[in-house]
């Protein structure tokens, strides 16, 4: 890497130690291992002394069983194993958005109003199925997290969340708009006239426009399917108030100075793309970024010998006849040093296009992360790296 | 990799003849995009007219065609000699209900107030269920175009979503029919789910040979299979020929590799710097250096045995799924529209397409 784009280095061990640090958000591309860097940072928080809780969202099931997570219940769960000699300790747990979302239906309807909707088909299908709703959960239950953590002194006082591996990743920031423009609109009005109204007495009452709107609905979904819409909305309507207000909550909660988003990546294209789409949008939401964490970057253990001079080599002996096995050693080293090359080109770009971004690398492993000596590895370089980096 | 299978008229054996739209998905960073843009240009290349189509609004596919961007209109991108075309589109899920709402309803007026009241939003953002329900309802529709008794696409491509969404995402018309039991909109899921269910579908799985990856397709697999969606086949991307002997990768990883052999090869290339005879403690220094770069080597060579043996695994657990398989070279330079063309044609020579 040039030395012009050599970013800030991102003190790992420094936001982990800083006690305002209440909250850290790990968000960054699919497969670029976002929810092993949540976990090594929530190990190495406890470790260091802190009260952590890290909401995992869909972990690969090793790393699941890693931290005692064998099934998802929405419950904190304290993992075994951990060094608690610094006074800390560490939760974990996988999010149920069902259970989450059931649990926010429960807090603001009544029991009676609470069961039409378990029950309403809708809901069934919005609540377990439908992609989406796993970002507006897992910051709700962030909110949740929050709340029992402030209640409790004893409590958590770090808590580390992953976020849904999706390009909508950070749906969640537009969550409460959304629900505001929706509650605001006209449709949830035209939802709920016939409920309330009763039979089709509304026709008379509203006007022509609402009229085709609901002749319209009625045509594309059929009858039947209005009905069951209708008495969704019309349940739901006390839910989405309460709704809206703690999407607002937490979206501001995320604005806090308490909280860091730390963007992952690996040096890749399009892991850095989007990372850059990531620190762009955090950016402009007015959400602190802590840095980039870098996974998988690869090293070279011969740093000395370029790719070029180890080909030739390995060509000149292949000529020569013999020294097959230092030849293939030679190609092994060249595609390495290539491969670090292409990813420093790619981490500069990112670098001069963010230069504000700190960053830290974690090394390529042969192995993916399955147990917490593996993390304790990952968790390692991201706070070795802090110190060497740029050297 | 395997051979070309050639039948007798020279053009390579076709796995899938009967499949039109061919779903193609796989964990993010396997390079779905890529395979899917490359089998698109290899079923032109046998005279088909091909839609590729990507729904995620990543604009994934104009980088490795060489546009700007894609617009929600079917754009050509590439002709063939045979006669086949690749054509393109990036759905949107707004302007997909807007038409579905024209083309089945006949309903530009009130898809205009229903847009206004913000039923169109509420449709493709907030219950984003029905943003999938959109976007495959579009693919059926351009399945089944037809102008003059024929159909407009041979075949459709999707760039799909990963791995771990594609169940969902196929199957979320089977959750529209049992929410609708009567009425337009069931009968159009079921056509759709019919469609996905056929034997025109193939929903074919990317991966590279690592752990995550390997993992997610055979639970992908496992999923598709679970609600009866037809499993097409496995595309391992980014494959690297080992650049060791077998025997060599085993001493590596076993760590018996032998270090004097390495130091006489390294010697041999004169990479210890200046020779013996050139004064004791150039000689000597020049010895260290090739003691530290053979341990270096060494240790590399380790990791890349490991890697291999890795590579070995997933690919007996891949064969364990029972699925025809097709294999990539990793091209580490990045994509562009010459690759693609390298890259289809090994799939078609693989019998893929």
């Amino acid at each position: 890497m040039n030395a012009a784009a050599s970013p800030r280095a991102l003190d790992v061990d420094a936001l982990i130690d800083d006690l305002e640090t209440r909250v850290i958000v790990c968000c960054g591309a699919g497969g670029v291992g976002k929810t092993t860097t949540a976990a090594a940072l929530a190990l190495r928080a406890a470790e260091r002394g802190r009260h952590v809780v890290v909401l995992t969202i869909d972990p690969a099931r090793r790393l699941a069983q890693a931290m005692g997570l064998l099934e998802l219940d929405n419950t904190p769960r304290t993992v075994a194993d951990v060094d608690t000699s610094e006074g800390g300790r560490l939760e974990a747990m996988m999010l149920d958005m069902k259970r989450t979302f059931d649990e926010v239906i429960e807090a603001h309807a009544s029991p009676e109003k609470a069961q039409q909707i378990f029950a309403n088909p809708f809901y069934l299908a919005l609540s377990s199925s439908f992609a989406g709703t796993q970002e507006y959960m897992a910051m709700e239950k962030l909110g949740q997290l929050r709340a029992q953590a402030e209640a409790d002194p004893d409590g958590w006082d770090l808590i580390v969340v992953d976020t849904p591996p999706s390009r909508s990743a950070l749906d969640f920031l537009d969550a409460p708009k959304r629900l505001g423009s929706f509650l605001d609109g006209r449709l949830i009005k035209i939802l709920s006239v016939p409920a309330r109204a009763g039979g089709r007495a509304y026709l008379r009452v509203v006007s022509a426009a609402i009229g085709t709107a609901t002749g319209a609905l009625t045509k594309i979904l059929g009858a039947q399917v209005l009905t069951d819409v209708q008495s969704f909305v019309a349940a739901f309507d006390t839910v989405f108030g309460g709704f809206r207000e703690r999407a607002e909550h937490t979206y501001h909660l995320l604005q806090e100075p308490g909280t860091a988003f730390v963007v992952v990546a690996a040096p890749e294209p399009d892991a850095l793309r989007e990372a850059s789409y990531f620190v762009d949008r955090l950016g402009s939401q007015g959400m602190p970024l802590a840095g980039l964490v870098l996974n998988r970057v690869h090293t070279s253990l011969a740093e000395g010998l370029s790719a070029e001079r180890a080909l030739a080599a390995a060509e000149d002996l292949g000529e020569s006849g013999g020294h097959a096995l230092t030849a293939g050693l030679l190609r092994v080293h060249a595609h390495r040093m290539r491969r670090r090359e292409r990813e420093g080109a790619l981490t500069a770009r990112f670098t001069s296009a963010h230069p504000e971004v700190a960053v830290v690398s974690v090394p390529a492993l042969a192995e993916d992360v399955h147990d917490l000596g593996g993390l304790r590895e990952v968790s390692g370089s991201l706070a070795k790296a802090a110190v060497a980096y740029g050297v | 990799m395997p051979a070309a299978r050639a039948d007798r008229f020279g053009a390579a054996v076709d796995d899938w003849p009967s499949v039109r739209l061919h779903v193609v998905t796989g964990k993010g960073g396997t390079g779905k995009t890529t395979v899917a843009a490359a089998l698109a240009i290899a079923l032109a290349g046998r005279g088909r007219r091909v839609l590729l189509a990507e729904v995620e609004g990543r604009q994934g596919l104009a980088p490795l065609f060489d546009v700007t961007e894609l617009p929600y209109a079917e754009r050509h991108l590439v002709s063939t000699r045979r006669g086949g075309e690749v054509m393109a589109v990036s759905v949107e899920p707004k302007a997909a209900l807007l038409e579905y709402l024209e083309i089945f309803y006949h309903m530009g007026r009130a898809g205009k107030i229903l847009e206004k009241i913000g039923a169109i939003d509420f449709a493709t953002t907030i219950a984003p269920g029905l943003r999938d329900v959109l976007l495959t309802g579009k693919m059926y529709e351009a399945a089944r175009r037809r102008v003059g008794g024929k159909y407009v696409y041979d075949c459709l491509v999707l760039d799909a979503p990963p791995t771990g969404r594609i169940t969902r995402f196929l199957n979320v018309n089977e959750e529209v029919v049992g929410l609708a039991k009567v009425g337009p909109i069931r009968n159009q899921a079921g056509s759709i789910m019919s469609l996905l269910r056929s034997p025109q579908t193939a929903i074919h799985l990317v991966t590279v040979l690592e752990e995550m990856p390997l993992q997610e397709t055979a639970d992908g697999v496992a999923d598709l299979r679970r609600v009866t969606l037809p499993v097409g086949g496995i595309v391992i991307n980014q494959v690297r020929e080992p650049l060791l002997s077998h025997r060599a990768l085993q001493d590596a990883v076993a760590g018996s590799l032998d270090r004097e052999e390495v130091l006489a090869g390294l010697a041999a290339a004169r990479l210890g710097g200046p020779r013996a005879g050139s004064g004791t403690g150039a000689a000597a220094r020049g010895a260290a250096r090739l003691q530290l770069l053979a341990d270096g080597l060494i240790a590399q060579a380790a990791e890349h045995g490991m890697r291999v043996a890795l590579e070995e695994r997933g690919r007996k657990d891949l064969a364990a799924l029972d699925r025809p398989t097709y294999e990539l070279p990793a091209i580490p330079s990045g994509i562009d529209l010459g690759t693609l063309y390298d890259l289809a044609e090994r799939l078609h020579a693989q019998g893929m397409a």
